[in-house]
């Protein structure tokens, strides 16, 4: 059982010198649940991971578990364990001996030990390959033997990965994630996974926190982070392709791009803001040839067939919008073509923040 | 003739380059060293074929063994201080940062001194009368004198190889440590591993390629030691730091027997060849039956 608190976290690599690696944020992680940390190369998601396991501590802040304060606690006093993104295994070792390297460090006796490795190797179906040396063993089994070597330890109460897939074929894959997903609910462990992967994290996790340059942008569920992204950067970073953000004027109590007035469910912007954009899904633009409510002129420069679906990139006042077509949209090549955006689908966005 | 691809033979001239300077440097003076081996050489025009009588002759040399004796135990007395020692350095030096560079190019000196220079510097430092270490030792009432005393000399030879050669091992192996990610050490945090079973579970299995070159490399470069002692103790006092390429110098050079001599360089390279052979497939044997 673990919930895990992080109060007023903040990490520099050189306190002084450097930039905030992972700026000041507060945070909960709750027992039981499968976390996905989603965010772009270098935005602070292993460093935030490190901490919570004790490899790194943090430059100010506490860190929490079950409100035991465990911030000077070294990881190994931790009831946490850790995968890495590349399989690291005892490789002079066997099976065996790696899943019992923790509890060997820990003093258990002969008989336990060999009675809570069976256990382990059952779950991760590790157990015909237990008495073989690991150097030999392929990838995806070597990852599990890492998580083996974590979920040994019978008072782990939540497994960090970091990006544990990397490595792993394609084709083997979905089954390292599916055992995950088993392990979870059987073991009834928090999971907090790291990648930079929008399928991985949303197939994953119940909750997924995105993450860039340091700060925590949004935390949610998948439909929450697709339907209403608080930030810019989720919008853009999440979906394929990702959200269209159309840079509008707030005149007249109204925002405009020209002159068209759009409807949003934002309430009015702040006053002073530097940027203000108007962000939509390409999934609900819609295109039509007569004009109406919340329509802009538009121009179709591409369009991209997918199959099922097409892509076509068009103009509106001089930006340029992705919209998701069902199917190739047959317009004559010179009548006036008209967007449409669905009040209830727009947001506004001042300075990069959804407007409420 | 199957006609897959037209090869083309001119090719071949590419290669020529290469192939004379190894034939200049390597296998025209090794078919002269054979040539001489099997032949008595009495003077510049005046020679008689002996067959095998020179190899037969060397190897019941009396002299020879106890000189090959002397040369064996040397060169595992410096496998055995200069690779421990050399890994035990390599952990001790700091991975980064201004003091690591610093130490590096400590560690890298003894390695650029000429090897004379060691030997005449070790001369010095061991003497008695003038020698820092020499008269320490003398005023702590120890009584050392490489000059005299076999085992002093024989000491002093190891100690110096120890000081030459040792940062070879030690660089080798800090440059092994280094590749090792981070997240190794890492996990063996989290797995609660102490100090040692770091060293024995991560550093070792990790360093043992490099080791692998060290131990070879140390090996045939103490087996073929002639500098360092020859300025030294010339190889004194009697043979007793007469190593196996000392003995073949003053039995070419020396005595100008050019005969026997070419004989036991023969025998000499092939006890090396052997050796290295033999102590690669171990090594290389151990690691892969570690794989399966």
């Amino acid at each position: 059982m673990a919930r895990i608190q992080l109060i007023d976290i903040a990490h520099s690599y050189d306190p002084g010198a450097a930039p905030w690696a992972l700026k000041p944020l507060t945070t909960t992680w709750e027992h039981g649940g499968a976390y996905a940390l989603l965010g772009p190369s270098g935005c602070g998601k292993t460093t935030l991971l490190n901490i919570m396991s004790g490899l790194v501590r943090p430059t100010q802040g506490r860190v929490l578990f079950n409100d035991l304060d465990v911030t000077l606690l070294p990881p190994e006093a931790r009831n946490i364990a850790q995968v890495f993104q590349f399989p690291i295994v005892y490789e002079t070792m066997t099976v065996f001996e790696n899943l019992a390297f923790p509890l060997r460090n820990r003093r258990w006796s002969g008989t336990e030990i060999r009675k809570r490795v069976h256990e382990i190797a059952e779950i991760l179906e590790l157990g015909a390959d237990l008495g073989r040396r690991a150097q030999g063993l392929s990838a995806e089994i070597k990852q599990r033997l890492s998580l083996g070597r974590g979920l040994v330890r019978p008072d782990v109460a939540a497994v960090l990965f970091d990006e544990p897939l990397t490595v792993i074929d394609p084709h083997v894959k979905w089954l390292l994630r599916r055992k995950l997903k088993q392990i979870h609910q059987q073991l009834e462990l928090s999971l907090v996974y790291v990648t930079h992967d929008q399928t991985e994290a949303l197939t994953f996790a119940d909750r997924v926190v995105v993450m860039a340059q340091g700060e925590i942008l949004q935390t949610g569920s998948a439909e929450e982070l697709f339907e209403t992204p608080a930030h810019q950067f989720v919008g853009h970073f999440i979906g394929s392709p990702g959200m269209n953000f159309v840079a509008c004027e707030w005149r007249e109590g109204a925002a405009r791009i020209g002159d068209a007035a759009i409807r949003s469910r934002s309430a009015s912007p702040p006053d002073r803001v530097e940027s203000l954009s108007l962000g939509i899904r390409p999934e609900h633009v819609t295109l039509h040839q007569a004009a109406g409510d919340n329509c802009v002129p538009a121009r179709i420069v591409s369009l991209r067939d997918e199959g099922t679906r097409s892509i076509a990139v068009i103009e509106i006042a001089g930006q340029t919008v992705n919209a998701r077509l069902p199917q190739a949209p047959r317009f004559s090549a010179n009548a006036p073509l008209f967007a449409h955006f669905p009040a209830e689908r727009c947001a506004l966005y001042a300075d990069g923040r959804r407007v409420a | 003739m199957n006609r897959i691809k037209p090869v083309n033979q001119r090719a071949w001239w590419l290669v020529l380059p290469v192939l004379l300077s190894v034939a200049f440097s390597a296998l025209i003076p090794l078919m002269t060293v054979v040539n001489y081996s099997v032949q008595d050489i009495l003077g510049p025009s005046q020679r008689v074929f002996v067959g095998m009588e020179w190899y037969k002759e060397t190897l019941r040399d009396p002299e020879l063994h106890a000189a090959l004796l002397r040369q064996l135990t040397f060169s595992i007395a410096v496998l055995l201080i200069e690779v421990p020692l050399g890994v035990a350095l390599a952990l001790a030096m700091p991975a980064r940062g201004w003091r690591a560079s610093l130490t590096l190019v400590i560690f890298a000196m003894p390695l650029l001194v000429p090897w004379n220079v060691v030997g005449t510097i070790w001369q010095i430092f061991a003497r008695g009368d003038i020698g820092l270490l020499g008269y320490v030792l003398a005023r702590l009432g120890i009584g050392y004198n490489y000059a005299q005393n076999p085992t002093d000399a024989w000491v002093t030879v190891l100690i110096m190889d120890v000081w030459h050669w040792t940062s070879l091992v030690a660089l080798l192996a800090y440059a092994g440590l280094r590749a090792i990610p981070e997240a190794y050490y890492q996990a063996a945090r989290i797995d609660g591993a102490g100090r040692w079973a770091v060293f024995r579970y991560i550093e070792l299995p990790k360093l043992r390629p490099v080791l692998m070159i060290a131990v070879l490399l140390r090996f045939m470069d103490s087996f073929m030691i002639y500098t360092e002692p020859f300025v030294l103790t010339g190889g004194g006092p009697g043979t007793s730091t007469t190593f196996l390429s000392q003995y073949l110098t003053q039995k070419a050079v020396g005595q100008f027997d050019l005969g026997p001599a070419a004989a036991f360089s023969l025998i000499y390279f092939l006890i090396i060849l052997l050796a290295c052979f033999v102590l690669y497939n171990f090594m290389n044997q151990a690691e892969t039956r570690d794989a399966t």
